[in-house]
């Protein structure tokens, strides 16, 4: 049988690669994408003092460790029954969305953005960052950058340091901030909402004023009919940092809203032997294998999924965002993954606007950021919004606050289903009859790109740029062709 | 390899979390730098891995190459070796890299229980028992991935190291400075360290870089910092709440500390510390305010993880490496 | 097979009481097993982690550490500081999955060489006991032989 193998960030890098077998026709017979690293955080979490592990697990992914961090801050709440004052958590959530104003900033100008704005037909060589600059201005690299710089010096003000904060423990934190920060910290957040409008209107004049780019969302080739989960606060709007998760089925429908605690009677977890990473699924729909619709318990989680599980965003700006985006697409739930892009921008803003609402609450430089706790330690779920999935930290410890079990569902898995069915589809597509067409290279990390998976959680690779290569070899395994190219 | 006649600059994730490499970009403008005095040959966060360009080249032709992440399976050994091979100066970057760093811990249990735990956990629906398998038979035909070994290694047990840069990740401007320093011996300003120099950091410990006030003061119970509202200006090990600051190389400027968190170790051991654990549990045992026996045991009870208090950041890096189970096949 | 191994044990000892000891047990033909490797510290409270941990890592399957009983100490109170160490090396070791059974503290002046000697024999017999420590944490690493190679070189 003929093997097609891709290797995203090739083989050597150990971060992902995809095999695709044909059959005798030429045509594929299946698709395989693995992840070719554990770490076994779930096990060596084991038996260390449980507010220890917020530290450990930031070390799971350099990208996003502010959301390991979080998410452990809240399971050892939890496992404390501790509520920290409403300063600790106005602080933390501060820290989050300067966390996620950086980071999606820099998907969607380094990743992101240049399919669109230089369009899916430009040469590869135009397809990056600096394509993006020359195209629109140079002053907005300039933009990038200090985006980046704003918010990882938010992060070290609240969180101690740029990278691996420490600051979270049961019940608040170790520091508050001065009247002096907070005034900088403000100024900064007021620069962050412009950058996100100036975002959302380059991505309205580019992308949306252009029916050809129009026409590639809508027409998008990775439509999934799967579900959607996403964290919602009482009224249902979009929340990064805390709330429930709102789960919705195909049709939108809402299927119900989990707590932290209770997320294994909603979320499971399956296990294949070609690949250390797991797949997730609706527990309550059940594993169908990676099949979509209302049968299958396949769901998504990222900025798409978010949107369509919730009734709104929180702000009034994101608000208005998010009535275009779906007055734009038709409707709710939108299922085309190319959308997953506009849907960034939007939680761009609100992140951006939710940093100034917080920055401004009076309360903000209180003293009052830590709550000692007095009850017995038993077991606690913490569950935060990383930019690429819902995270889950679920820590269990002895009467000492000795952990005796740790279960960790990281973003990225969320989605490794659906990578591996748009993937899968995508090699469908473009394969027939044993030729190979050389937009699959395009397509594959396109679909890529939406989902924005990042490796670091599930193993360990950075949304940076991501070679693609493509080796097609014959029953013998001798190399017929080899398609390559640079995702920049 | 069409090459500019610019020394050749390579860096390279093995098992990491990436953190390093988002420490390097933070550097900002000194990127540029490094662009105008090197020819960036291999760096897959920043572009294309051309890792056949890498295998083609001749050995010793790359300059300068930042190695992080740790070795946990075949591949990343693999691709130790072959940077070795092709670099004039390999540099082990971070913690990972240096001393195993928090996924080294995974060396206290053997992986087989890694794997049972990971893969049996409360979400896990598993009906068949399965593993991950290094070759697994689909319809199709044959799929392979890498091997776990049974222990999470540094890099210089690897492979020869010349220079090491400790943090997790190393700060910025530690960064910069040492890029800095590079570009200087390359326009014969200055002399490279000699080999086997730690880079980027301090040669004394992050106590010495703190602020807070120390009186020698002892004590008579250890505390967990969610026990304790941390005085700001009092030294936190003195407070009951162990802190790894004696033991830890200087070089971050105490930032844990100064954000009221005890500093957990991550700069790796003190210049002349051949164990990081060792150097911290003889400051710790000696800030203990008892000469009974008994009382010492009650005490210490409130270190209830030595393990993980002390080797945090160094277990692969440490004398013993890893623990019995973990290593011993019988 | 355990009663044809003979341990190695490593015993730190305080130049002041118990190496005298020991010295004095030799000097009396008094016998202790020879598997026990003397070093000689200034005081049990020179007693470095490190030298703990170097010896089981470089194989030794035991180790001891003595010094002047409490309150003998030449130095005043360093053997407390040893005591302490002490206590909380054997905790690490227990994690490490090193028996407790296999360090030993103990109190000797130099007046006591038979009870030196004495215990120097329980111990030996009490590692003995607990067979060969031989710490070798790289054992078992090996790069598989692959069905694919690692890298593969494409044209
Ligand atoms: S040293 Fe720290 S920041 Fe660097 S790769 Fe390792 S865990 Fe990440
Ligand atoms: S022990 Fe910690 S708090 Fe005390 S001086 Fe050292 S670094 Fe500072
Ligand atoms: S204080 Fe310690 S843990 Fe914190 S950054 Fe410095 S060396 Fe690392
Ligand atoms: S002099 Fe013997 S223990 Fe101190």
């Amino acid at each position: 049988m003929e093997r097609i193998t891709i290797d995203p960030i090739t083989r050597l890098e150990g971060h992902g690669k995809i095999d695709i077998f044909l059959d005798a026709e030429g045509n594929v017979a299946n698709s395989y994408f693995q992840i070719p690293e554990m770490r076994g955080f779930e096990r060596f979490c084991v038996g260390r003092q449980v507010e220890e592990i917020p530290l450990l697990t930031n070390r799971i992914c350099g990208v996003c460790p502010e959301a390991h961090h979080m998410a452990g801050a809240k399971a050892v709440d939890a496992v404390y029954h501790v509520d920290p004052p409403p300063t600790a958590k106005m602080l933390r959530e501060l820290l989050y969305m300067a966390f996620y104003c950086t980071d999606h900033t820099t998907h969607f100008y380094a990743l992101a953005g240049p399919d669109f704005v230089m369009g899916p037909d430009a040469p590869v060589a135009e397809r990056n960052i600096l394509g993006v600059i020359h195209k629109v201005g140079l002053e907005i690299g300039g933009k990038v950058i200090q985006m980046r710089k704003y918010g990882h010096t938010v992060v070290e003000m609240i969180g101690g340091r740029k990278v691996h904060p420490c600051t979270s423990i049961p019940g608040g934190l170790t520091k508050g901030i001065t009247k002096e920060q907070r005034d900088e910290i403000e100024k900064m957040g007021h620069w962050a909402i412009e950058f996100a409008q100036f975002s959302l209107k380059l991505f309205n004049d580019i992308v949306l004023a252009n029916p050809q780019y129009l026409d590639l969302i809508v027409g998008d080739i990775y439509t999934h009919h799967t579900h959607y989960i996403g964290l919602v606060d009482d009224n249902n709007k979009v929340n990064f940092y805390d709330g429930k998760v709102s789960v919705v089925d195909p049709d939108g429908v809402r299927l119900g809203k989990y707590a932290p605690a209770e997320y294994a009677d909603w979320i499971a977890e399956h296990v294949e032997p070609w690949t250390y990473l797991k797949f997730t699924y609706l527990k309550k729909v059940g594993w169908k294998g990676f099949t979509e619709g209302k049968e299958s318990g396949v769901y998504m989680a990222t900025p798409l999924s978010r949107l369509n599980a919730s009734d709104g965003m929180a702000t009034p700006r994101a608000q208005e965002e998010y009535d275009k985006f779906y007055k734009t697409l038709g409707g709710k739930p939108v299922h085309q993954r190319l959308a997953i892009h506009w849907a960034r921008l939007i939680e761009l803003l609100y992140a951006a606007e939710r940093w100034v609402e917080l920055a401004t609450d009076p309360e903000i430089t209180s003293d009052n950021f830590r709550t000692i706790p007095t009850e017995k330690p038993t077991e606690g779920v913490g569950i935060v919004e990383a930019p690429r999935g819902t995270l889950t930290h679920h820590y269990t410890t002895d009467e000492r606050g000795i952990a005796t079990k740790v279960n960790l569902i990281v973003g990225t898995t969320n989605n490794y289903a659906p990578i591996q069915m748009s993937t899968n589809k995508a090699a469908r597509s473009l394969i027939k009859n044993g030729k190979v067409n050389e937009g699959l290279l395009n397509m594959v990390e396109m679909a890529f790109r939406a989902y924005d998976p990042c490796f670091g959680c599930a193993t360990h690779s950075l949304p940076g740029q991501m070679p693609l290569e493509i080796t097609i070899r014959d029953a013998e395994g001798k190399t017929v062709d080899v398609l390559k190219q640079f995702i920049d | 390899m069409t090459s500019n006649g610019k020394p050749k600059f390579a860096m390279y994730w093995a098992a990491s979390c990436g953190g390093c490499e988002i420490a390097v970009l933070n550097i900002h403008e000194k990127i540029l730098d490094v662009d105008a005095n090197f020819e960036v040959v291999f760096w897959p966060v920043a572009m294309d891995a051309k890792y056949k360009d890498v295998e083609a080249m001749e050995d010793g032709s790359i300059l300068l190459t930042l190695f992080n992440g740790a070795i946990r399976n075949d591949e990343n050994e693999h691709i130790a070796k072959l940077l070795r091979q092709k670099s004039k100066i390999l540099v082990a970057f971070g913690s990972c890299a240096n001393e195993g760093c928090v996924p080294a811990l995974a060396n206290l249990s053997p992986v087989k229980d890694l794997m049972d735990t990971v893969y049996t956990t409360v979400s896990t629906e598993n009906p068949e028992n399965l593993r991950p398998q290094p070759t697994t038979t689909v319809p199709e035909g044959e799929l392979y991935i890498p091997t776990m070994y049974p222990i999470v290694r540094t890099l210089d047990q690897v492979v020869d190291v010349d220079y090491y840069m400790p943090g997790c990740p190393p700060e910025s401007h530690q960064i910069a400075a040492v890029i800095d320093l590079v570009i200087q011996v390359l326009q014969g300003k200055a002399q490279l360290p000699p080999k086997g120099t730690v880079i980027g950091a301090g040669g004394s410990t992050v106590c010495d870089e703190c602020k807070r006030k120390r009186d020698v003061k002892h004590i008579k119970e250890f505390k967990r910092i969610q026990h304790v509202m941390i005085d700001p200006e009092l030294c936190i090990l003195e407070q009951g709440v162990i802190c790894s600051g004696s033991a830890t190389r200087s070089g971050c400027g105490a930032l844990c500390p100064a954000a009221g968190s005890p500093c957990i170790g991550c700069y790796g051991p003190a210049e002349g510390a051949l164990d990081f654990g060792a150097r911290l549990m003889t400051a710790v045992s000696s800030v203990i305010d008892s000469n009974k026996p008994e009382e010492i045991e009650r005490i210490l009870d409130g270190i209830p993880d030595p393990a993980g208090m002390f080797y945090r950041f160094n277990m692969a890096g440490s004398l013993l490496r890893a623990s019995r189970p973990a290593w011993d096949k019988k | 097979m355990t009663d044809t191994f003979e341990p190695t044990i490593i015993g730190f000892t305080c130049n002041w009481c118990s190496y005298r000891a020991a010295d004095m047990a030799g000097t009396a033909r008094i016998k202790y097993a020879p598997n026990v490797r003397l070093i000689r510290l200034m005081c049990s409270g020179r007693l470095d982690p490190t030298f703990v941990l170097k010896a089981f890592a470089s194989g030794a399957d035991g180790v001891l550490v003595s010094g002047c009983h409490p309150g003998d100490c030449h130095y005043v109170e360093q053997n407390y500081k040893a005591m302490r160490r002490f206590y909380l090396i054997k905790r690490l070791l227990a994690q490490m999955g090193i028996e407790p059974g296999r360090i030993k503290l103990l109190w000797a002046s130099a007046a006591e060489g038979a009870i030196l000697a004495n215990e120097i024999n329980k111990f030996t017999e009490e590692v003995r006991a607990l067979g060969p420590l031989h710490w070798n944490p790289t054992q078992g690493i090996e790069a598989p032989a692959h069905a694919q190679p690692l890298v593969e070189v494409t044209a």
